[in-house]
């Protein structure tokens, strides 16, 4: 399924879903890089009178304790990228590499990466995250990401390895291996670019679901112990009775960034199976 | 078949070995010790008291070797002890979860069964008709990528404090002490409503975009097209398309619990709902640690039960598995 | 007459335009004939067959009229061929290995069908297992799923299954292409033995293989980027080939006993065109030995003798 770099460019370029899809994310990492310039205050700064619903002044608005939403919320939605692109890459990769070493070597190699793979998937990784990051004075935004991309790897592992099983039969594979290729080099050359697409779908899947996840964790109150991300935000606002006080501009933004920018994923992640793959294109 | 099911509770069997030695690691080799500073904090003799030590004794004590503490650890587990709690002392943490599961069982099964039947017949319904399908797939997709404590503070903002209709926190009202009465039911239903709402629509959004994919993924195969060049109405068509999707979506199911945990989690927390989430998060804020770990296993347990009678089911149905041609390992 | 095509045109709609894939054909298959369908990959063949039975998109149907048992064949109407589904057309398709549902009894399978068709599973129990024996399938497969048997025997289950209810024309698409040699014979012969008990009225056996085709077939059929080629009995056509693609195509087969170190196997140099914007004129103009200025006209299809058609201007009557 060798494409030409144009062909793919062409159904990219012209797939409804991705162009929205990459169009709000576009608009919200533009925010995350430079919203923080347009914010008038930090975060954590006492900004005005608490309890205020969004005016000129305070865009979003201001919490019970006077901080400017608007902040919290442009310096909150940089986390949440960084959490979902270093969680993501990482769940990513250690799926990569557990599914295709499994899928490649087969044999005991795999039976024993796939048990291992089932335990990880069995276990709810939320309880699991909960034990650890309990007990952890201290945690960053990148300590955090690197938690949920140690659990969240599973499913691609199984995924990436029945793509592996498929692909290591078919001729070509088989060719370069009569030809006397050397295994390493029939993954890079061969096998890989067969998978690259199937690749980076995966990436914008995790991507999304590192998110979801951190947004979870902040809300619990096992995220970051310092800076502000979106789910810290929908925590405190609950914490702080927003709701009960009709303060909706400090609790409902935040989720609708997270499902907006997730939903986005989702939708690109679509679209670019879509194009990938010309037996879904649309005549 | 055996050699399958075999196979699956080795799996949960050593799951569950590993998270309960994962739970009586951690505290050890974290920095600082917070099992002691938090026996200080409660550092009143009472005959409770002296309980609490004497399961910290065996189970931590650091005079104890550290193999010994294991093996008490395991034998207190089996004898359903499982500490005190401090932040609802002096309750036992057994008879705390014990209290709050019927609720998290009143509320998760139906939501998740319910949201996978529902999401089911919607997805296999959108895959047929191609309008319908454009507009309502991008419904699922935002209602899939919707946090749960996000829908669950969406609902509680608009049904309970802008039209006031449910209730928003709690699983009954403070006047009302549980008992078998309508009364009672009612009032704990009206609780009820909203923390299964949320948890319904999101889980249905996943389920019914899988379901469609799986029905389209069907009915393009090639036993679809002989059956349809024999001339089968798209009724049966349409059914055994049913039939085969739905496999894979029981499997998916299993491999959700794990998320839905998390889901479920935070939507207690929204509605201060007394289930094992909600008595996760007192605990984490309380640094009751035997609370926590207790919930932990609780947890662990309950998804490794669903996950293996999920597997049953799928046995059963699926008749691959049963003449040991499943091309899956583990 | 079992079968009357009349100037049937399908094309295929692409993205870049429509491949014009069965361009003009025309051609009448007798009570009790087995017709083989020839020619090389992506001459149209299998569409044409697919088209008679199940036209759906990309398939297009642009012009052109289907007489089976003398009354029109509603091909281009979706809903009104389900009534000639399986009862007057039918079809052992190319995938027949994969084509029965993994996780479904092949008896329910095949009750669920002659259901729908207002036929009894039970009622016919005897018959089927009668059936079962002319394939080589013992009637306790019945009871199986189709995961449980081999690639081969699912294809000979539907070789059963399609023919239940006795078609008056019968599809046979590439069926015997991934077998080895020993199983092609085996399924030939069955397709032969259906048609000698009245099982099937006429067959089309669509194939690349020109050597089974002469075992089987009564006459053959050479098509060719869409269009007819040639037309005559089996023996006519192996012996006395007459168009230059035919005549090149029956060369090139190899001959049992004849090393290659005596007389090397010779192919047909080039390709043929493309059908998106096929050439002006005859199609094999390009790659034909004896092509001149005429064949930038397209030649017709002439009945040189009784029985015996062919498209060339080289030949016949038609000279220069």
């Amino acid at each position: 399924m060798k494409f030409r770099k144009s062909e793919i460019l062409f159904f990219a370029l012209r797939n409804t879903k991705l162009r929205i899809g990459v169009f709000i994310v576009a608009l919200f990492a533009f925010l995350a890089i430079f919203g923080p310039y347009f914010a008038k205050y930090e975060p954590q700064d006492f900004a005005g009178p608490g309890y205020n619903p969004p005016s000129g002044e305070y865009w979003l608005g201001t919490t019970t304790f006077g901080r400017d939403v608007f902040s919290q919320f442009v310096y909150g939605l940089r986390s949440t990228f960084l959490v979902g692109f270093v969680g993501g890459s990482i769940a990513t990769f250690i799926g990569l590499f557990v599914g295709f070493l499994s899928g490649y070597k087969g044999g005991l190699a795999d039976e024993l990466l796939m048990m291992f793979t089932n335990i990880v998937l069995v276990i709810p990784t939320m309880a699991l995250l909960i034990i650890l990051a309990a007990y952890l004075k201290y945690r960053g935004v990148f300590l955090e990401s690197v938690f949920i991309g140690f659990t969240a790897w599973p499913w691609t592992a199984r995924a990436v390895r029945s793509q592996t099983l498929s692909l290591k039969t078919r001729e070509f594979v088989n060719l370069a291996r009569i030809t006397g290729m050397k295994p390493l080099k029939i993954i890079v050359v061969e096998i890989l670019p067969n998978m690259l697409s199937y690749v980076f779908m995966v990436f914008i899947l995790q991507f999304g679901g590192a998110i979801l996840t951190a947004a979870t964790l902040d809300f619990i109150g096992l995220g970051p112990t310092q800076g502000i991300s979106l789910g810290l935000m929908m925590q405190q606002a609950v914490l702080w009775n927003a709701i009960q006080l009709g303060m909706w501009w400090w609790a409902v933004p935040p989720g609708i960034a997270i499902t907006a920018i997730v939903g986005a994923m989702y939708f690109m992640n679509t679209g670019l199976d879509e194009v990938f793959n010309p037996k879904l294109r649309e005549m | 078949m055996g050699k399958y099911l075999r196979r699956k509770i080795i799996i949960y069997l050593l799951t569950f070995f590993f998270a309960v030695t994962i739970d009586w690691v951690i505290p050890r080799f974290m920095p600082g010790d917070p099992i002691r500073t938090l026996l200080s904090r409660a550092a009143m003799r009472t005959e409770a008291m002296d309980l609490l030590y004497n399961y910290y004794n065996k189970v931590f004590s650091l005079d104890l070797p550290l193999w010994k503490q294991y093996v008490n650890f395991w034998v207190s587990l089996f004898k359903g002890d499982l500490g005190t709690s401090v932040y609802l002392f002096p309750s036992p943490v057994f008879e705390v979860i014990k209290r709050a599961v019927p609720y998290d069982i009143l509320l998760l099964v139906p939501a998740i069964l319910l949201s996978w039947i529902a999401g089911n017949k919607f997805g296999a319904f959108a895959a047929r008709k191609k309008r319908l399908d454009n507009t309502i797939l991008p419904i699922w997709y935002v209602i899939t990528a919707t946090p749960y404590m996000w829908l669950g503070i969406l609902l509680a903002w608009v049904f309970g404090v802008v039209l006031g209709i449910f209730p928003i926190s709690g699983a009954y009202s403070f006047s009302m002490s549980p008992s078998l009465s309508w009364e009672f039911i009612w009032d704990y239903l009206k609780h009820w409503i909203l923390p299964f709402g949320s948890l319904f629509i999101v889980q249905l959004g996943g389920w019914a975009i899988g379901m469609r994919n799986m029905i389209i993924y069907e009915l393009e195969s090639e036993y679809s097209r002989y059956m349809e060049a024999m001339g089968a109405p798209a009724k049966l068509i349409r059914k055994y398309a049913f039939r085969n999707a739905v496999l894979p979506q029981i499997t998916g199911l299993a491999l959700q619990l794990g998320v839905i945990v998390a889901g479920a989690l935070a939507t207690e927390v929204v509605f201060s709902y007394p289930g094992i989430g909600y008595l996760l998060l007192q605990g984490i804020l309380n640094g009751d640690y035997f609370l926590i770990q207790g919930c932990f296993l609780f947890i662990i347990l309950g998804v490794l039960i669903a996950n293996f009678f999920i597997d049953i089911i799928y046995v059963i149905v699926d008749p691959r598995v049963r003449r040991g041609m499943s091309g899956e390992t583990a | 007459m079992a079968l009357k095509i009349k100037d049937l045109r399908i094309y295929y709609q692409t993205l870049r335009g429509d491949v014009k894939a069965v361009d003009g054909i025309s051609f009448q298959v007798k009570d009790g004939e087995i017709m083989g369908l020839a020619g090389e990959s992506g001459c149209g063949k299998s569409t044409l067959s697919n088209a008679l039975i199940l036209l759906k998109p990309p398939m297009k149907y642009i012009s052109g009229e289907v007489f089976l048992n003398d009354k029109k064949l509603p091909i281009d109407n979706y809903e009104a061929m389900r009534a000639n589904r399986f009862r007057g057309v039918s079809i052992i398709p190319q995938y027949a290995m994969n084509a029965l549902n993994p996780i479904r009894k092949l008896k329910q399978i095949i009750s669920d069908l002659l259901e729908h068709h207002g036929e009894s599973f039970v009622k016919m129990r005897d018959m089927i297992e009668e059936r079962l024996k002319l394939v080589e399938l013992d009637e306790k497969v019945l009871d199986l799923y189709p995961i449980e048997l081999s690639g081969g025997m699912n294809q000979r289950m539907v070789m059963v299954i399609s023919t239940l209810l006795n078609p008056s024309l019968l599809l046979a698409d590439e069926i015997t292409s991934a077998l080895d040699v020993s199983s092609q014979k085996a399924v030939s012969k069955m397709i032969v033995e259906f048609r000698d008990r009245k099982i099937v009225r006429s067959v089309i056996f669509v194939t690349h293989d020109i050597s089974i085709l002469y075992q089987v077939a009564d006459s053959i059929m050479i098509m060719y980027a869409g269009k007819q080629v040639e037309r005559a009995p089996t023996e006519t056509i192996v012996k006395n080939p007459l168009h230059p693609y035919t005549k090149l195509l029956i060369s090139s087969l190899p001959e049992v006993g004849i090393k290659y170190s005596q007389a090397p196997l010779k192919g047909i140099p080039g390709r043929p065109p493309e059908l998106l914007n096929p050439p002006e004129g005859c199609r094999f103009k390009d790659r034909c030995p004896v092509a001149s200025e005429k064949c930038d006209e397209e030649p017709p299809l002439v009945e040189i003798e009784p029985g015996h058609q062919v498209a060339c201007w080289k030949v016949g009557a038609i000279d220069d």
